[in-house]
């Protein structure tokens, strides 16, 4: 899929109209239109719900877009983020403080990534098939723990922070920590030798290791990162519904990829930029948005995702066939 | 279905030509022969609930467990074919889901229908929904794990934005359909019948016809395959229709056993399907793996469900051994391939 060089052939498609740019595109069109079909679509507390609803798909697609950088990707997210919050339930009832509740549900997340990354890395396989498998032995765990029922009597000091906004601002507090963390990852990601290797892994494994990467070792982390930051949006989610529940996310796996590889991350790895995914996630967030504001069951908006998802990939694999058949054409042409 | 050796060693019958001295003979068999563990596995599992609760052994529990099991392992043998290929199918819950509602809504508008009829509308829904997961990935060069996850998304979608909160009956059901999954033939469900014809059938397609060979080979090497002269794209449609038809019809006895469907109807129930596969050895990274083996998977799945209940375990606990157990067969069963391929290079080597 890569873009041929800029050859005498090709310099009249030289225009800089990259992934990133669309996006802007599609953000804004999205916006104008939302606008067009709700007077309520840019009032400040409208926008708060955009941002709010977003908050939990947003800390898990932060990690996922390093992994799937590196070539990897991680089905269990929504699980453990299920789990966590069966976990946070059942610690707060078993008498613990809630500081120490949250902080043992982070680890309890992070070992989750580590059991991911522990069978990826060590026994060599296929992290596709392992994060299903570990998708329904955390959603079962998450109802081991509770079963069907509901605990909700968190501190209202805690469930007040879930739906709280900042300071006098529209934005909710819950968002501030994707702002932190999205600001943490795009460094992470986009201005250290960690980063920088995760490309290096994704393009080419073995390339990788012979460069001195250590493969084994950041793979492991990136799951360990993933399964604590999804621990951290099961928390959120728990104080925002002010309801810790196994079932909670289910599903939010393929959101959380499906705005990922729109925001221009390829599944095969080694391409793609945070600034792209955080641009899909705003898309995904209004887009939603404004269909719920027109009456469009939620069920049915999983029709949004799902061509989204289709699209991401689907447009840049027909735009370079198109433009290897235009390049055969003219080449012919020249012959 | 020695893969490995026929990858190294073009020579047939080298892999059986050696000496049974040595354990590594031993090691292959038993994974040449992983239907037999499978097997046991079972009797183990039946064998360890009844003496636990001997109650566990009558003719309403085993019926039970086939009639469960029929669905799953039909949707089961269609995913192999896919997965033999290195491709997936995640659609086939929303296939099912979409193909159940619209043949009792046909119900519902012709109450008079014919079951032929009504299973070849859902075979048809089936095919029209393969059709498109096969176009997305052998054209449009998607990966099928993102289109048959978009795909999961769009047809549920469609159903829940046509369905919109109603629901079939069983009373709109003639006694005939019904009849499908309540009918015995010979003390055994007609529905475990239907299945099992489907199931040596397609068993028979993959080992003895010249495409069936064909999918083992390209989910062993592609690019092998495809310089062999297989239509890689052609056999990858195929598979994908396939896959689809059987969701469709599946949906059709789905409807049959259950009476009652709506919307959410088979949701998440592709998990199962993959869960029955893996643990019945289909290797999800292609080119192993029979119909034998997935239908042992979907029987070890259904019996351990039952068994949880006969064994008074919270049914809560179902979905993580289901969970651990996907993660332990892939585990054990990628290890065991490897030392059988490991050994084998190493007699190849010095002979």
């Amino acid at each position: 899929m890569a873009k041929p060089d800029s050859t005498w052939l090709t310099r009249k498609a030289a225009i800089p109209l990259n992934w990133e740019v669309l996006l802007v595109i599609v953000l804004i069109a999205a916006m104008v239109v939302g606008r067009v079909l709700s007077p309520v679509f840019l009032s400040p507390s409208n926008l708060g719900n955009v941002l709010a609803d977003l908050t939990e798909v947003s800390l898990m697609a932060l990690p996922m877009t390093l992994i799937i950088v590196a070539a990897e990707i991680d089905l269990s997210v929504a699980s453990v983020l299920g789990a966590a919050s069966a976990l946070m339930g059942t610690l707060w009832h078993l008498g613990l403080p809630m500081p120490w509740v949250m902080v043992l549900v982070v680890l309890g997340g992070a070992c989750a990534g580590l059991l991911n990354g522990l069978v990826i890395v060590k026994l060599n396989l296929p992290s596709l098939a392992v994060t299903i498998g570990t998708l329904a032995l955390f959603r079962g765990l998450a109802y081991v723990l509770l079963g069907d029922q509901a605990i909700a009597d968190f501190p209202p000091a805690y469930t007040l922070f879930g739906m709280d906004n900042l300071g006098q601002t529209w934005i909710p507090l819950p968002f501030v920590i994707v702002i932190i963390g999205a600001v943490v990852f795009t460094l992470l990601l986009h201005a250290t030798a960690f980063g920088r290797s995760l490309y290096a892994i994704g393009a080419n494994p073995a390339a990788a290791a012979f460069s001195g990467i250590q493969v084994q070792k950041i793979k492991l982390q990136l799951f360990v990162l993933s399964g604590a930051m999804s621990a951290l949006a099961g928390i959120v989610y728990t104080l925002r519904f002010t309801s810790a529940r196994g079932d909670n996310g289910e599903g939010f796996e393929l959101s959380v990829i499906a705005a990922v590889l729109f925001g221009g991350v390829s599944i095969f790895g080694g391409r793609g930029s945070m600034y792209g995914v955080l641009l899909s996630l705003l898309i995904v967030g209004v887009v939603k948005n404004g269909l719920i504001l027109v009456d469009v069951s939620s069920e049915t908006l999983t029709i949004v995702t799902g061509v989204l998802l289709l699209a991401s990939v689907l447009m840049p694999n027909l735009a370079a066939r198109w433009r290897a058949m235009r390049d055969r054409r003219a080449l012919a042409k020249t012959a | 279905m020695s893969r490995h050796s026929t990858t190294h060693t073009p020579l047939p019958g080298v892999t059986t030509a050696q000496g049974p001295l040595n354990l590594g003979a031993w090691g292959a068999a038993i994974v040449r022969s992983r239907e037999t563990t499978l097997f046991l596995v079972l009797l183990l599992l039946i064998g360890g609930t009844a003496l636990a609760r001997p109650q566990f052994i009558n003719l309403q529990n085993l019926r039970d467990v086939l009639l469960n099991v029929s669905i799953i392992s039909l949707l089961t043998a269609g995913m192999t074919v896919v997965i033999l290929m290195r491709h997936i199918d995640l659609s086939v819950g929303s296939t099912v889901g979409v193909s159940a509602y619209t043949v009792g809504s046909l119900y519902v508008a012709f109450p008079h229908m014919p079951v032929l009829v009504a299973l070849a509308a859902g075979v048809a829904i089936g095919l029209v929904a393969g059709g498109i997961n096969a176009l997305l990935v052998a054209v449009g060069r998607v990966p099928s794990l993102v289109a048959t996850l978009s795909t999961l998304y769009i047809f549920r979608g469609a159903d829940y934005a046509w369905v919109h909160g109603g629901q079939v009956n069983a009373t709109s059901l003639p006694e005939a359909f019904s009849g499908l999954a309540t009918g015995l033939i010979g003390g055994i469900p007609n529905l475990a019948l239907i299945a099992g014809a489907l199931l040596l059938g397609l068993s028979y397609y993959l080992k003895h016809y010249r495409a069936g060979r064909e999918y083992y080979a390209i989910g062993s090497n592609p690019e092998a395959a495809r310089l062999a002269g297989i239509n890689v794209e052609r056999r990858v449609i195929t598979g994908f229709l396939i896959s689809g038809a059987i969701a469709g019809f599946a949906g059709a006895l789905w409807l049959a056993r259950f009476g009652t469907v709506d919307a959410s109807t088979a949701k998440g129930i592709e998990l199962q399907v993959v869960a029955a596969a893996v643990v019945g050895s289909v290797a999800i990274t292609g080119g192993v793996g029979t119909i034998l083996g997935a239908a042992l998977g979907a029987l070890v799945l259904g019996v351990i469900s039952i068994a949880l209940v006969v064994l008074h375990v919270s049914p809560f606990w179902e979905q993580a051994i289901q969970g651990a157990l996907i993660v332990v067969a892939i585990a054990a069963d990628t290890l065991l391939a490897r030392s059988v391929a490991k050994r084998m290079m190493r007699k190849r080597d010095h002979g």
